[in-house]
């Protein structure tokens, strides 16, 4: 009889924006790639996604940062991916994301737009 | 003592279809490096979540692109059934699949023709692109469309191919299928096309990895990462192996896609053969709520959709990371070191969607 077809994983898990390098770093070691990252914004709270892919497995791994406060700054993970650079430039950019040392920063150039993070809800202070 | 200039190059250029720019660093007409910039057409249509409802935002994802508009809406629909755990009838899924495969057939036959463009063949260009009609014909005849098709929702699809149809269809991809073999000859036996694309950009296995690129420019490098695999809509029943190459270079770039089209007919075939009758869609009942991502292969490469829902008709969220943004990296690196007469050739070679990458 023929194995049953292994289905690849695809998961989403919690974790502490203070270990977004630490689990870059596993998951590099680990043989996975970075196949995105993004931000989204849940109400006031911040939630940043980075995805991991294992090509040989087609497993992908989503792991979430929440940032209660929008101003918490975090740390770039350009010096484990550094094509990350792209996906960080562009949460500063659109979603008002502050991450340190990332590189190449773009100098909010990345995107030739007028707006100012056009994904960013306004602050309650604005409205 | 060399000289180093910064050179902008586009936005608006000849050569690229779409506005991308890029600030070239060159020292005596070679490429030291690139500072690439993007958005000048973003439209924030992810933002739209907030005014259009979630059946809605079908269209709105078909419209991020008018050459990817059916992967588009495709990999839309798939997130927000997974999310609400709908399961298409199996006729759906072949008829995503066909579509889809058709998709690729004009998007990499697009391709052709501008690379073709690119080195300045133009009659190649002229050739490609008039083959390319014949599957948008089909497009136009399955779907109504050419190139908003509007035939996914969440649930299923709107139309079905009836056997007239099918009958036309599996005539034009015989008849695209021996004009594409006469388009192969040249592409990959003709001298001047050689004397422009080999050895030309060479980004190693490992270069592509460490890049994250997707798609036909990361298999052309010998990266094995074909979303298809995976198994959505019908993919899981049909037989296929990713097209590779371990060279490298803006050639096995073009070998690449032009096997793929073969294996894209191939799968048409396949699926038409398989196709079961039954349902076009299942009735979906109330809204998402909870979160996905999924993967899948449009014609440039890996494609990202996340979607959350909230339980209500507004999402709260969807995110589309397109396989150009993928190889924006990838393009740089293979820039680097390139004479400058090659960057409009080397940036057709990722085959740049700046639409979709911007959204």
């Amino acid at each position: 009889m023929e194995a049953e077809k292994r289905q690849p994983k695809n998961d989403i898990e919690i974790i502490d924006f203070n270990f977004i390098v630490e689990i870059a770093i596993a998951m590099q070691r680990s043989g996975y790639r970075l196949s995105q990252a993004c931000a989204a914004y849940e109400g006031d709270e911040l939630n940043l996604f980075y995805t991991y892919v294992d090509d040989e497995n087609n497993d992908c791994i989503t792991v979430n940062a929440k940032l209660e406060d929008r101003d918490t700054v975090i740390m770039s993970i350009t010096n484990v991916f550094p094509y990350a650079a792209f996906y960080e430039n562009e949460m500063h950019e659109l979603f008002g994301v502050n991450i340190n040392m990332t590189v190449p920063d773009y100098q909010d150039r990345l995107y030739r737009i007028d707006q100012e993070t056009p994904m960013a809800p306004a602050r309650k202070e604005e409205e | 003592m060399k000289k180093r200039s910064v050179v902008p190059y586009g936005p608006q250029h000849p050569v690229l279809p779409e506005p991308i720019h890029l600030d070239l660093v060159i020292e005596d007409e070679k490429i030291m490096d690139v500072i690439p910039s993007i958005g000048f057409i973003h439209r924030g249509l992810e933002g739209l979540t907030s005014k259009r409802d979630f059946n809605q935002m079908a269209y709105v994802a078909e419209r991020i692109c008018g050459i990817c508009s059916f992967g588009h809406g495709f990999g839309y629909c798939e997130t927000v059934e997974k999310i609400m755990g709908v399961e298409i009838p199996d006729r759906a899924k072949y008829l995503r699949t066909i579509w889809f495969e058709m998709s690729r057939v004009h998007s990499h036959l697009l391709w052709l023709g501008l690379l073709a463009d690119g080195f300045g063949f133009e009659n190649l260009f002229y050739q490609c692109w008039r083959v390319r009609e014949k599957i948008l014909d089909m497009l136009e005849l399955t779907t109504g469309g050419r190139v908003i098709f509007s035939v996914n929702k969440i649930g299923g699809v709107m139309k079905d191919i009836s056997s007239t149809m099918a009958k036309s269809v599996l005539e034009s991809i015989d008849s695209i299928e021996a004009e594409l073999k006469e388009l192969q000859k040249t592409f990959m036996g003709d001298y001047t096309v050689e004397s422009r694309l080999k050895g030309c950009g060479v980004l190693t296995k490992e270069q592509a990895h460490a890049l994250g690129c997707a798609g036909p420019f990361a298999r052309a490098s010998g990266i094995n990462n074909d979303m298809r695999l995976l198994g959505y809509a019908a993919y899981g029943q049909l037989d296929f192996e990713p097209v590779i190459s371990d060279v490298g270079d803006s050639y096995a770039r073009c070998d690449v896609r032009i096997r793929e089209l073969f294996q894209s007919f191939d799968l048409i075939r396949q699926c038409f053969n398989k196709m079961p009758s039954g349902d076009l869609s299942v009735d979906v009942k109330g809204n998402p709520k909870g979160e996905h991502f999924t993967r899948i292969e449009q014609p440039r490469g890996e494609a990202v959709y996340y979607v959350h829902g909230n339980g209500t008709p507004f999402l709260d969220r969807l995110r589309v990371r397109t396989p150009t943004f993928a190889n924006l990296a990838g393009l740089c690196e293979t820039l680097k070191g390139a004479d400058y007469a090659d960057v409009g050739l080397l940036v057709l070679t990722i085959d740049p969607c700046i639409s979709c990458t911007e959204r």
